[in-house]
């Protein structure tokens, strides 16, 4: 007896996931080698971040908490990137940090790209002075709390080993409450959530946060009390890098987001659309 | 008293860091503070136990009898350490091994950055090749599931706007996606972080009581 033919539903059920694959790279790859842009509707929880970044006085002493590595950099980068672009336009004074052990050197690659932006090539900044970065610790959870009452303990050097009473911007500062406010960009665990416990409920930091896309619903409840504001994923750096008025590589990465997205809802309907006639093949 | 003082120390630390939240002044502050001391010196020794874990499975697999095809994977994973330890450690400035500038850095921002950002990008592929398997309408729930799912991915990308532009403002695909996110998706992650905090407390109540002594290991 012979097999009945495969008919096309059947053959849409078993797509060979190589031909996904290809379709995938067209819409991600294509789009980068023309430069479209596209106006993006701003999310409220963006707005409210950049509202609250735009309330801080001029010259504030800003903590910026580096929680992430380079597997989340495409996502995170430009979120670092336009955040120390905010800070260089208002003139922050900026304590650097990082509870992963890469955080560091992403927040200075990241601190580089927004100094070489045309509007900033020419501000003079002295490091120790205008800012300071201290580093990796060690102790997740733990550093933010022991930061809650003694920093220069916690982080008794800064990352080329100088010690915080040599630099001037320490003077000071003795503890999370002398902050003006916080930025948190993270992928993970330690990040957001043990800044909101730690920092933001215990010792009162205000603190916006950068996020995965993935971690953006876990950090959505914390929105309006603990969190003055959340960027999520590339689609949240792309709308604070529209509102803050610098535009950078999420903006130019929407274009591709966006076909992929397209692209795969479409071969989800495909899918959906292949099971049910086969279903009612089978059925009849 | 194998596993009286180990379960003693988890009663004592967690009391004090109980009681320090409420009463931060001393002893109970300063006890906290050095507690956490200790307890960043226990978590960079785990680095390294990690570290050296992974080194020991590596080349056990690359040398052991057994020949698989991808057993020299192994040797790759070793060099790469070494290389990585040996020029931050020896070949950059000491301290300032991290200095943008130094050879450490340059391996950083050159060969791990590039690699581990692509190796997370191919998930791109591989969550476009799931979904399309695995996202099918066969219950109510996972129709609804799909709906959400339709929705939310349109709104977060530039095109949903495009597509419902001619929609009246609150009803196109960003905003339609904004309250999904803001209310229902909200409001089942705070069920869900209650629970998980309740039980969190649960358990943390019941460890510092030695209720709970499964992290002693067992015999």
């Amino acid at each position: 007896m012979t097999e009945p033919k495969d008919g096309l539903f059947d053959r849409l059920m078993r797509i060979d996931r190589r031909v996904i694959f290809v379709f995938i790279s067209v819409a991600l790859i294509v789009p980068l080698f023309f430069n479209v842009s596209q106006r993006i509707q701003v999310s409220p929880e963006v707005q409210m971040l950049n509202d609250a970044m735009n309330k801080i006085p001029d010259g504030s002493l800003v903590l910026y908490s580096m929680d992430y590595d380079p597997p989340s950099a495409p996502e995170l980068q430009p979120m670092a990137v336009a955040a120390f672009k905010v800070a260089l336009a208002k003139k922050f004074k900026m304590v650097i940090i990082g509870l992963w052990p890469q955080g560091p050197q992403q927040a200075n690659m990241a601190f580089e790209t927004a100094t070489h932006y045309e509007k900033f090539s020419g501000t003079k900044l002295t490091y120790g002075v205008d800012y300071v970065n201290l580093g990796f610790q060690s102790g997740n959870e733990a550093v933010i709390q022991k930061m809650g009452s003694d920093i220069p303990t916690t982080f008794p050097r800064d990352y080329a080993g100088t010690p915080v009473e040599q630099l001037p911007l320490m003077k000071g500062i003795k503890n999370l409450g002398n902050f003006d406010f916080m930025v948190n960009i993270s992928a993970g665990y330690p990040g957001t959530r043990e800044w909101v416990q730690f920092g933001a409920d215990r010792f009162g930091l205000k603190m916006v946060s950068g996020s995965t896309a993935v971690q953006t619903t876990e950090m959505s409840p914390y929105v309006g009390k603990q969190l003055l504001g959340l960027m999520g994923g590339m689609r949240g750096a792309a709308e604070f890098e529209q509102l803050s008025g610098y535009p950078g590589r999420a903006l130019k990465f929407m274009v591709g987001q966006s076909v992929a997205h397209v692209i795969v809802i479409l071969f989800i309907l495909i899918g959906n659309i292949a099971y049910f006639a086969t279903r009612k093949k089978k059925g009849a | 008293m194998r596993r009286e003082i180990p379960t003693f120390i988890a009663f004592f630390v967690g009391i004090v860091c109980i009681i320090q939240f409420f009463i931060p002044h001393r002893p109970f502050g300063t006890l906290v503070d050095v507690f956490s001391d200790w307890f960043g010196i226990v978590a960079a020794f785990a680095i390294w136990l990690g570290a050296l874990n992974l080194i020991r499975v590596s080349l056990e697999r690359s040398l052991s009898k057994k020949k698989t095809h991808d057993r020299w994977y192994g040797l790759v994973v070793v060099a790469s350490f070494l290389l990585i330890f040996i020029v931050g450690l020896f070949l950059s400035g000491g301290n300032q091994f991290q200095v943008p500038g130094s050879r450490f850095d340059y391996l950083y921002v050159n060969i791990y950055t590039p690699l581990s950002s692509t190796m997370f990008a191919l998930l791109a592929f591989f969550v476009a090749s799931a979904s399309y398997r695995a996202f099918r309408a066969r219950s109510w729930e996972a129709t609804l599931l799909l709906i959400a799912a339709f929705l939310v991915m349109l709104g977060r990308a530039p095109v949903g706007d495009q597509i419902t532009g001619f929609m009246p403002e609150g009803y196109r695909m960003s905003e339609v996606a904004n309250w999904i996110m803001t209310y229902p998706q909200v409001a089942g992650q705070r069920a869900i972080m209650i629970g998980i905090a309740l039980g969190v407390a649960s358990a943390s109540l019941r460890l510092i009581l030695g209720l709970e002594r499964s992290y002693l290991g067992g015999e």
